[in-house]
């Protein structure tokens, strides 16, 4: 068990909280950038998938894990981030601009979006979010000058300031820088007023609104920075796939999206980490086991999605805080060792929390 | 009269909208729970029927009783094993669970049934009734009357059975309704079975007129947008939702360019939100604290 003295209030928000975490993330930092020495090809691209995976994450998980709104069109943000990125590159846009001006272009669309979804919750902004992933999906099908519809549009080679990027390690290292500034940007974001507001407005929007927190403008913040780092990753799956088609980006995108963030962890930045590596590299176990079983197992059409929400009810079921909240108790069972209590994380047994007026 | 034409197409399409519409309304009406499965579980529906009627030989009119009955323990197995264990956590998770209980359910069927599209046996199918200039198919006809007649049922049974007045207290004030005696834990299963039954009778509806494949539950998720736009909530509102989500479509397939027929629920559903949020039948009102 380690006890941190605080001496200072400024010590409750710094980013680094004790040496052990210097360490630690210095190894694993280490590990990462040593990927392309002890790592074969393939697996280099995988994991690049499981950065830009990580990077929608962080956007999603802004809006679900820490403000309290719920996504289920978050594919949209990503085709518009991808689709912007690839036309911006066939124009001849430098690799840099484009990225950058997709993932603002995306936050822009999504702080519209955030608008109207001001004066809903729940439910209702879900489908609202939902609506507008379908008419994206429609727009990007039948305006055919621009995104080529089903023939679909080809994705420039990634290059930058002369040098190509679409070797395999070069790829990586580019998902991975883009993923630490991310994270770098959201924990900073997080412990800074606006990130605040957003976790007060989560936690309960009367009471945050009782004090002093602008409502509307802090969910609109949350929708559009949500949208932008979405769009940015967007922005890397579009060199990733390397040709662009509309049926990449329907609702079993967003509902992807949307297991990374529950599975990981909602509310916490590990979480997303933890959450696209399982859904990053679980169609691989899952296509490996469909090799292994009998055929009669293995040909169900429709056997990757639904172990997929077979995960996501069990996970729901017994594990509402994801994979890392079992990280939490099993670190706690250890520092505690013979005193850990199982009731320390008992889920109380509630009635049903109503948001309706009788 | 091409209208007119239109007009009747739209309408019986929207009655199947409604029926699964009813569906949501119900559960979350009485649980506060959001079900994205009911596309899916009208869909398994569907399937059942198939199978009674198809595969096994039955006489279409046995088959509906049995497949009612079938759809509403499938139901009750489900609020049972599944939901129960997520009162009081928040709504989010809820529907995401119902979410992943779709994809489940989709594979199930796919695995049973196979992916290839069937069509249900009704007697009725394939004679068409001629008004005039007129020409509607008896499927459609059976929707329209099905949807009818179910509703009037339902209404019934909510309005004078102790059943049914037991069901709207629990969707009042669970808590209060638990302290006056009411078995709520069992009214929710009972909930989840009616409602699972409405599916199963807009299955059997649909399945003569549409090809049925695993896939068909998507339908479900349009049928949410009318729930929404009737007002999450109201029972008439689904069927208005329903109804009005089913013409625009129609409407929007042949006068406007190739896409937006598909897009048109969501449109419509995005403009209701954006005019009035709480739908065309209002019953709820937002807690304050």
């Amino acid at each position: 068990m380690r006890f941190i003295r605080k001496t200072q209030y400024s010590q409750d928000i710094d980013l680094v909280k004790h040496r052990g975490h210097l360490i630690w993330y210095g190894l694993l930092l280490v590990i990462v950038l040593s990927g392309p020495l002890w790592l074969d090809r393939y697996l280099l691209g995988e994991l690049a998938q499981v950065f830009i995976f990580a990077i929608a994450g962080i956007g999603l998980m802004l809006l679900v894990g820490y403000t309290g709104l719920v996504s289920l069109g978050h594919a949209a943000f990503l085709a518009l981030g991808a689709y912007t990125h690839a036309y911006l590159l066939n124009l001849g846009v430098p690799l840099p601009v484009a990225l950058s001006t997709a993932a603002l272009f995306t936050a822009l669309i999504g702080g519209l979006v955030g608008i109207p979804a001001l004066r809903m919750t729940g439910i209702y902004l879900a489908v609202a979010t939902l609506a507008f992933a379908v008419i994206v999906e429609q727009v990007l099908v039948h305006w055919t000058s621009v995104t080529g519809g089903f023939s679909g549009m080809a994705v420039p080679k990634p290059e930058m300031f002369g040098w190509s990027l679409s070797s395999a390690p070069a790829f990586y290292f580019l998902c991975f820088i883009i993923l630490i500034g991310c994270l770098v940007l959201a924990l900073n974001l997080l412990r800074s007023p606006a990130g605040r507001a957003m976790i007060a407005v989560r936690d309960s929007e009367t009471s945050a609104e009782s004090m002093g927190i602008n409502l509307a403008r802090t969910k609109m913040l949350a929708f559009a920075l949500s949208a932008g780092f979405t769009g940015l990753a967007g922005g890397l799956f579009a060199h990733r796939m390397t040709y662009l088609a509309p049926d990449a980006f329907t609702i079993i995108t967003s509902i992807q999206l949307l297991l990374m963030v529950v599975v990981g962890g909602v509310g916490s930045l590990h979480g997303v980490i933890y959450g696209a590596i399982f859904i990053g590299l679980l169609p691989q176990v899952i296509a490996s086991f469909r090799d292994l079983a009998p055929p009669a197992v293995g040909q169900i059409p429709g056997l990757e999605p639904a172990i997929f929400g077979l995960i996501l009810i069990v996970v729901l079921i017994y594990e509402p805080l994801g994979i890392y909240g079992r990280w939490m108790k099993i670190r706690l069972y250890f520092e505690e060792f013979p005193f850990y209590r199982r009731a320390t994380y008992k889920r109380q047994k509630s009635f049903l929390r109503t948001e309706r007026l009788h | 009269m091409e209208v007119l034409q239109l007009l009747i197409s739209g309408v019986s399409q929207g009655c199947v909208y409604g029926l699964i519409a009813l569906g949501f309304v119900l559960i979350y009406k009485a649980t506060e729970m959001v079900n994205f499965a009911q596309g899916d579980i009208m869909m398994l529906a569907a399937y059942v029927a198939i199978t009674f009627v198809n595969l096994w030989g039955w006489s279409f009119w046995w088959a509906l009783p049995a497949t009612v009955m079938t759809m509403a323990v499938v139901g009750m197995l489900l609020e049972r094993l599944l939901l129960r264990p997520m009162i009081g956590e928040p709504h989010f998770a809820v529907l995401m669970l119902t979410i992943g209980l779709g994809f489940v359910l989709r594979a199930v069927a796919g695995a049973i049934w196979s992916a290839t599209p069937q069509r249900l046996n009704a007697p009725y199918v394939g004679s068409v009734a001629q008004i005039g200039e007129l020409v509607i198919g008896y499927e459609s006809i059976a929707i329209v009357i099905g949807t009818v007649l179910l509703c009037t049922l339902l209404w019934l049974f909510f309005r004078f059975t102790r059943l049914g007045v037991a069901m709207q207290a629990a969707s009042q004030n669970q808590l209060a309704a638990f302290y006056v005696g009411i078995p709520v834990k069992r009214i929710f299963s009972l909930v989840w079975a009616i409602s699972a039954g409405i599916a199963a009778v807009a299955g059997m509806l649909t399945a003569p007129a549409l090809m049925v494949d695993p896939n068909t539950g998507f339908i479900g998720i349009k049928a949410f947008a009318a729930a929404i736009v009737g007002g999450f909530g109201s029972l008439p509102g689904a069927i208005l939702g329903g109804l009005l989500v089913g013409v625009v479509e129609q409407f929007a397939g042949l006068y406007l360019p190739p896409g937006f027929s598909d897009m048109s629920a969501y449109v419509l559903l995005l403009v209701m939100l954006m005019l009035r949020p709480q739908g065309l039948f209002a019953t709820m009102q937002k807690k304050k604290v």
